[in-house]
This record gives structure tokens, sequence and C-alpha cells, in this order.
């Protein structure tokens, strides 16, 4: 049995809706469904007093979202398997800290989504926010496993320490794309913002359209990079607008960021020197 | 690899124009051995390099008796298929031990792939491997700590700086009980009309996903016995079988009309492969006027399957 919930009060400040994952619904029907803790704000609530929630036939392992839900916070926090659908937009911290399963947001999403997350996969149909894939303040590991594919644009600090994992957005990412790197592969077909890369130690950051070099990076060679052209087949099979081009090409490889360890590389497709 | 139609060559056509005679199958079995195979996947720029590095991996590999493993090519992989675009070869292996395998496959990998420009090497038995060696992981230390390492769908992938780019060789390869030593025995009156024959037998059981046929151009005539009258050594030529001993070996098996003999070898990832491959080898063969097919055993005392070939027919 799927459990299908459709906003219909929308809140008047931030719901931190951790409740809404497979894990802790599975195997609930509507009313025990309906009955779950939410926070609204600072106030203790459930999840009737802003979701109809109905029960179909199906697995137990799919949860469907429906409606705006930008005010609503840590949907799929820590899942572990499942499928969350989310017909509309969503809050900050979606995914974050999940390990496996999928989310697919149709609309967009907030900051911090799939921070600092382990596995499983998130698809974001829209555009993302800030710190996507990226580390809590104060952390020292960004995202450590997964896949994080966000079909529009990015913000600030996408993949910020990250870790493990691929990061792939389809449009353009703000600033900071891959700052303090510990491994791990973003890949951005649109443009990126400022000081892309700064402070990495390891990892790939993978541009179709150029980027501004760090004074810190070091020129290495231009080159038809084997994996990539695994990855990219990878992310076109996943509907990312990925093209022919993108998949022969060749690439400037930079290597750096030597402030740091250096072993980093920042692909950026063409002749960039 | 080839059609049908290829080794109908206007040799070929006539010899079956002129074939009356009916070939005899001989009521007996194939005696095949329980084996450890793998696939690997080889990529390169062009189709010449990944054939190229094929090739060489695949050499001097032709019995477990003298090269510790056998292998060959399955066949030709479009860039469709492939995990990286780009134009393939599959290539199958086998040893006996499974502990081999890894040995097999780093001395190979290393001195055949990785040395061969432009390619990257993958596990090409992915579902129903029984178990994993470790390939890539033991390859990238020739990276010399330069090597970077990449994930993708639970598999990882090595890649090792190399002087023309890199080298991108997958961590693991999957591996499975297999079947060695599946054989057929094609008899003709003379070499030209059995090597016809047994060509246009390897021409149809290439056709055959899962098999190779690892000895050159998948024809031996070299078949072997066990024991020797030289104590060194535990096989020894098929004198039951060579034309030139007619008359001095104690148990020919040649019929007064046999002038040559050669022998297919088949080793497959499991037992309906190789039958279907040795069903499909008798099929051309008798079409392409065989004498007599007939294959070798140990009377069913070593190995662990026993193929019939009345029960291929």
């Amino acid at each position: 049995m799927s459990l299908h919930l459709t906003l219909r009060q929308q809140p008047d400040v931030p719901l931190e809706a951790e409740t809404l994952s497979p894990d802790r619904l599975a195997g609930l029907d509507a009313a025990a469904a309906a009955a779950l803790p939410v926070m609204h704000g600072n106030r203790k609530a459930v999840v009737a007093d802003f979701f109809d929630v109905a029960a179909a036939a199906g697995t137990d392992d799919l949860l469907v979202l429906e409606g705006d839900l930008s005010r609503v916070k840590r949907i799929g926090e820590s899942m572990t398997r499942g499928l969350i659908l989310i017909k509309g937009n969503a809050g900050m911290h979606v995914g974050v800290d999940m390990r496996g399963g999928e989310i697919v947001v149709e609309g967009d999403v907030g900051d911090w989504v799939g921070a600092e997350m382990l596995g499983g996969r998130i698809v974001v149909k829209g555009n993302a926010g800030h710190q996507a894939g990226s580390v809590y303040r104060g952390g020292h590991k960004g995202m450590l496993g997964g896949e994080l594919f966000i079909h529009g644009n990015a913000g600030a600090e996408l993949g910020n320490s990250m870790r493990r994992g691929l990061i792939a957005v389809g449009g353009a990412c703000g600033d900071f794309a891959g700052v303090n790197m510990l491994a791990g592969t973003i890949i951005v077909l649109g443009e990126m913002g400022w000081r892309a890369c700064a402070g990495m130690t390891r990892g790939t950051v993978v541009g179709m359209q150029g980027a501004r070099v760090l004074p810190t990076f070091t020129f290495d060679c231009v080159y038809r990079p084997t994996f990539l052209r695994m990855l990219l087949l990878h992310l076109r099979a996943q509907g990312l607008p990925v093209t022919d081009a993108q998949i022969a090409g060749e690439y400037t490889r930079w290597s750096g960021d030597h402030i740091s360890l250096g072993r980093g590389e920042l692909l950026l497709l063409g002749d960039s020197r | 690899m080839n059609t049908s139609t290829a080794y109908r060559t206007p040799l070929i056509e006539h010899h079956l124009l002129k074939m009356t005679t009916t070939t005899t199958i001989i009521d007996t079995f194939a005696e095949a051995f329980s084996m450890w195979g793998t696939r690997l996947l080889i990529t390169a720029e062009t189709p010449s390099w990944a054939m190229t590095s094929a090739l060489s991996v695949t050499g001097f590999a032709t019995s477990i008796i003298g090269c510790k493993c056998e292998a060959g090519i399955e066949r030709a992989v479009p860039p469709e298929e492939t995990p990286d675009g780009r134009p393939g070869v599959s290539v199958l292996l086998f040893t006996v031990k499974s502990d081999d395998m890894s040995k097999r496959l780093l001395e190979r990998i290393g001195q055949c792939i990785l040395t061969c420009p432009t390619t990257a090497c993958f596990n090409g038995l992915t579902a129903d491997a029984r178990e994993m060696v470790d390939v890539g992981g033991q390859l990238r230390f020739f990276g010399d700590g330069y090597q970077m390492s990449k994930q993708l769908n639970g598999r990882r992938y090595w890649r090792i700086p190399v002087m023309d780019g890199e080298f991108l060789v997958e961590e693991s390869f999957g591996i499975k009980k297999a079947v060695g030593g599946g054989n057929l025995l094609i008899l003709g009156r003379a070499t030209r009309d059995t090597l016809l024959a047994t060509e246009a037998a390897v021409v149809a059981m290439r056709e055959v996903p899962g098999v190779i046929l690892p000895f050159p151009g998948g024809i031996v005539r070299s078949g072997s016995k066990t024991g020797s009258k030289y104590k060194t050594l535990f096989a020894s030529t098929n004198d039951a079988y060579c034309p030139t001993l007619r008359g001095f070996a104690p148990n020919t098996q040649l019929p007064p009309e046999a002038g040559c003999v050669l022998e297919i070898v088949i080793d497959g990832l499991d037992l309906a492969a190789v039958e279907e491959a040795m069903r499909r080898g008798i099929r051309a063969a008798t079409a392409a006027g065989a004498l007599q097919i007939t294959a070798g055993n140990y009377g069913g005392k070593l190995g662990q399957f026993q193929i019939h070939l009345h029960s291929l027919i």
C-alpha cells in the first residue's frame, strides 16, 4: 500500500517533516500516517493538520507528496529505501543524510538538498538552492555517496567538501562549486560561477561552458578522458541534456588547488588554455 | 563475427556441389571439464585498436596444459553496447582454479591491455558472476600514487595515468563456473576437404554467445591423449587419429577413407552454450562434407561433463 499526501493547508512557518520518509511510513495505513508528528515552527502538530492522506494499492515503499511544499523541510531525511515522488516544489534539506532509495522532485527545491547524503539518488527536475550536496557548517565532509541530479540550475557552494558520489547539474551553478572538495565528481552542463574548485584536495569538477580558472591551478593537458564518456552516457540515460560533442569531446585538464594538496582536477570542454 | 555466408567461398560451393557422401556421426561423447570463466570487455578509440588488444590478451592461451589459461575472442561489440560508447571486443578467459584467475587477469590485462594505446577494460560478467576477483585494484599501483578512482552504479573504476592519457580499468571482474574442453573431431579424406569442413564448423560455432575456440583459427591439429612413453610428459600425440600411424598405432580409429583429422575445442561460460556450439558445428561440418565426426574423451573418468554427439542432432 502506497501513501499519497496532498498539501491542504500551507504552513505559516516552515514545517519540519522528517517523518515524510518511506522508512517511517511503510506499513502504516492512512489514519496512522495522518497522526504522525511534525513540527510547525516550534509547535507540535500532526501530518493531518496540513495534508490529506490517502492510501492506494501499490508498494509500501512509495510515498507521493503533492502541492507546493516549498515550506516543508527535511523530506526524506536519512531515508534508506523506497521512492518519494514530490509533485511540486520542496523546501530545504530534502534528502539530507540519505542512505538509499530515490527522491524525485518535479519542481524546485530549497537549499541544502542532499547535504551530507551517503547513498541513493535525488532527482530535481527544476532548480535547486544553495549548498546542494554540501557539508553543514562546522562539519568536515559533504556528500559521501549516491547521486544528485539537478536538471535546472543550482546555487552556490555546490558539493562543498563532498567526499564521494556524483552531482550533475543540467543548467548553471553559482559560485564556489566544489569548494574544499575532498573527492567525488561534479558535472555542470551550464555555466559555472566564480572560484570553482577553490581549496579542493582531490576530486573532479567538469564544466562544459568554461570557467574562470583560479591561479592556483596548473595546466596539464588537453585529452579525452575515457571515464568521463562513461559518466556522461550515464547522465544522458538519466535524462540530462548531454550532447554527442560533450561525450566525444576533448577536455582541458587543470590540476589543483595547489593551496591544498593539489590532487583535484578541473576538466573544461575544449581547449581552455 | 562472420556470417554463415562468409565461409561459402567458391571453393566451398564447389565442394558442396561435389559432395555425395553422407557424414557418419559416431555415437560417442565429448568429455568436458569444470573450469572458471570470465569475460573482459575491451574498448578503444577505434575497432582496430580494440581488436589489437584483444588479440594480444588472448595470445598464447590455447591450452591450459602449456599456457596456464585458455582465452579467445567472443565477439566484436558495437559502441552502443559498451560502457564508454567506444567500439569494443569481448574476450573470454578460462582457468582451472578460481585462485588462478586473478593472477592470469593481472598478467594479461597488465601486459596486453594496459600497454595498448587508447584502451580501457571493463568487467563483462556481472549478473551471473559467482565471485569477484580484484584486478584493477592491483593494477592501480602502476599509477605510483597518481591513480584516481571513480564509482558508478556501485562499481569502482581506476584511472591510471599513462603516456597517452589514462588507462581506465574496472576494479573487480566477475568469474563463474564454466565448461572447458568440449570438442569435435572432424575427419575427412584429405587435408583440403577436412580443413574446409572444419572451417565451416568454426564459423558456425563462433556465432554462439558465451563460447570461444581457443586454438589458432579455432582449430587444433595436434590432438593429444593422456600420458606418454616418456615419463616426464603427461600428454602426447593422439596416435589413434594420426593418419601416418595407421599401420603402427595399436588402436587406430581412422576409417580406411580418412586421411586427415582436425579438432575443435570449445570453452564456454555454461554447458548449454558449449552444447549449442557443438550442435551448430556438427551441422556445418556435415553440410560442408565431413567424412566422420567424433569426439575425444577419457572414458568418462576425468571430466565432469559428457556431451553425447547423438543427443545434439
